[in-house]
């Protein structure tokens, strides 16, 4: 056997090339270089106490960031050059990466920028090369997801102008608000609400059912970026439990203040995941796994274990989580149902699902599918099939918290809206739930200033007074070949004449008219 | 209350080397397969040496090349230059 080189252990290795790259300031004060340290009361009395578990390196990080990289762009590649796009389950399935690309992938770049910021306003060396080796990772996943999804660009609609829609439409305010919300917050709150409340608690959610679901419907290209984006997760969720325990030792006056970010930021968290709730039980033609079973597993098991090893500093579980838990049985079919009624303002389509699918969401969702909403479902198919389908052309009221229409039920009645309403310095807001109200309460100032879509459209701020205006010229969705009911669109058809099928064929019809 | 570890790799050549050392190191670890993916779910704790990892390899294998292909992780994290260990405390 070959004498192993005499090399650094892994925990002196991570001591030389972090901490000890580190100085001491002379010339300016401490508090001077790092400003924001304070201000959000959270007090650290000794930043050696940091851990990094991974113990990762500048030069390990690279090494085996390259690997990953030449990884995926070698499947990015063969994907390509297979005509990937064309083995996938159903054409339906690309909507979930239209609004992949608007609603999630500049959430990666936000996160970028946000990390970059706060790992400059740490005076713990070992916090901003955490920060920054994060930075880079976020940034990478923002370019990967764009160049994977590029090639679907190349052949169906809605993908085309991804980061300036991000910015203005309607239904993307609730991603895009939730990380300028974190982003305008203090460094210990930004890594509380994405490090740990987002990162650790929520994100499998999103990378580990719904990519794998991807796999299953065929999409090599994404499920390979979700996987190699989630391999860095792994890296940021043990950060981000880090953060938390480090903070919270660190002083007792601390576990007051991390408590109520984390009540406000799982809440704003699963709010957000609203949208990927939708995107497994709808978007995905062949069905991997319910959005309540993944939310039993990602969240009711592992949060649990994870807010049961957090006791011991005094925390316990997320105040509103018992109405998360709840909605687990409604929330997609509330989600879907409102985005059906407003095709005509999204850059992707919408359908009733086929008959399986309805079945298979009545196995799923025993108690409450059959009840509440296939109802709805075979309404608006009706409707639909005598040449009336159904949207609506009121716009909705938006919450002013997490900028979601007040579409959700009360917990524990489901055909009860949900809705709150208070008065600050004059003017009257509203609410999706107790939740966002609660926040609200707390920050108004901030939230008074939230930019809501709905609102602005009524203020004449988004380039004319009309839906057809707002969406054409504002938004940037193409009318008729964008926005509307997927059965008849131009994805449609493209996707039928890649599989030799003319939109006429019989058995789309006879499905259609089952539905 | 039960008190769940995991981990989650991609379904890949060098995952099935890991999955074998998972499961010889941890015989009570669940392993459960989906679509492109491997779960392992472990009360409590679950351990990759790097000793098993390399007799299955036969060569020499770095803690850290995990970090390739794994997908996910839930439990806290103890790595050092001979395990990477998960648990809950």
């Amino acid at each position: 056997m070959a004498v192993k080189s005499k090399k650094l252990n892994l925990k002196d290795k991570y001591q030389y090339l972090t901490r000890d790259m580190a100085w001491e300031p002379t010339y300016q004060k401490k508090k001077d270089i790092f400003p924001d340290e304070d201000f959000e009361g959270i007090k650290i009395t000794d930043w050696s106490q940091w851990e990094d578990p991974f113990r990762l390196t500048m030069d390990a990080y690279w090494k085996y960031q390259a690997e990953k990289e030449k990884k995926l762009y070698a499947i990015f590649d063969a994907f390509a050059q297979n005509n990937g796009h064309q083995n996938i389950s159903d054409a339906r399935y690309v909507n979930a990466l239209k609004l992949f690309l608007t609603g999630v992938s500049p959430l990666e770049h936000a996160a970028f920028q946000g990390y970059a910021k706060v790992g400059r306003q740490f005076s713990g060396a070992g916090a901003r090369v955490a920060c920054q080796m994060q930075a880079i990772d976020e940034l990478r996943h923002s370019q990967t997801q764009q160049h994977a999804m590029s090639h679907y660009n190349k052949h169906f609609n809605g993908l085309h102008d991804a980061a300036y829609m991000h910015d203005r439409v309607w239904f993307l305010s609730v991603p895009k608000s939730f990380f300028d919300d974190a982003r305008s917050a203090g460094p210990f709150e930004f890594l509380t609400a994405i490090s740990f409340s987002f990162e650790y608690v929520l994100t499998n959610l999103l990378f580990v059912p719904f990519m794998s679901g991807a796999a299953y419907n065929g999409d090599m290209a994404t499920v390979t970026f979700g996987f190699s984006a989630q391999s860095d997760e792994a890296r940021h969720m043990t950060l981000g439990l880090e953060v938390i325990k480090f903070i919270l030792e660190q002083h007792e006056d601390n576990v007051p203040i991390v408590q109520r970010w984390i009540d406000k930021w799982f809440w704003r968290g699963f709010r957000l995941l609203s949208l990927v709730s939708m995107m497994m039980d709808y978007m995905l033609p062949n069905k991997v796994m319910s959005w309540s079973e993944a939310w039993e597993v990602y969240y009711e098991q592992n949060g649990g274990a994870l807010f049961k090893d957090l006791e011991r500093y005094g925390i316990r579980p997320p105040k509103y989580q018992d109405v998360a838990n709840d909605a687990k049985h409604h929330i997609s079919h509330q989600l879907w149902g409102t985005f059906y009624q407003y095709s005509q303002a999204t850059n992707f389509h919408t359908w009733i699902p086929g008959k399986d699918e309805m079945d298979w969401m009545s196995e799923k969702y025993p108690e409450t599918f059959d009840k509440y909403y296939r109802p709805r479902y075979e309404h608006w198919a009706k409707e639909h099939a005598e040449g009336r389908r159904f949207y609506n052309n009121t716009l909705p009221q938006l919450c002013q918290v997490c900028q979601v229409p007040t579409l959700f039920t009360e917990m524990g009645e489901p055909t009860k809206l949900s809705h709150r309403q208070m008065k600050y310095e004059g003017e009257r807001y509203h609410f999706c739930s107790e939740a966002c109200c609660d926040i609200f309460k707390h920050e108004p100032e901030k939230y008074v200033q939230a930019w809501l879509p709905v609102h602005q459209i009524y203020q004449g701020n988004c380039e004319g007074g009309d839906v057809e205006t707002v969406v054409q010229k504002y938004y940037h969705i193409n009318i008729g070949e964008d926005n509307f009911e997927y059965v008849g669109s131009p994805d449609h058809k493209r996707w039928l004449s890649i599989k030799g099928k003319s939109s006429d064929d019989k058995t789309e019809r006879a499905k259609r008219d089952a539905a | 209350m039960s008190q769940l570890v995991f981990i989650a790799f991609q379904d890949n050549d060098n995952a099935r080397y890991l999955v074998e050392a998972i499961a010889e190191d941890n015989p009570e670890a669940e392993i459960q397969h989906q679509p492109a993916m491997i779960r392992i779910q472990a009360e409590k704790r679950l351990v990759i040496n790097r000793e098993t990892m390399e007799e299955k390899l036969g060569r020499e294998w770095d803690v850290q090349e995990m970090l390739i292909d794994v997908i996910s992780i839930g439990g806290n994290v103890d790595e050092d230059d001979d395990h990477f260990i998960l648990q809950w405390t």
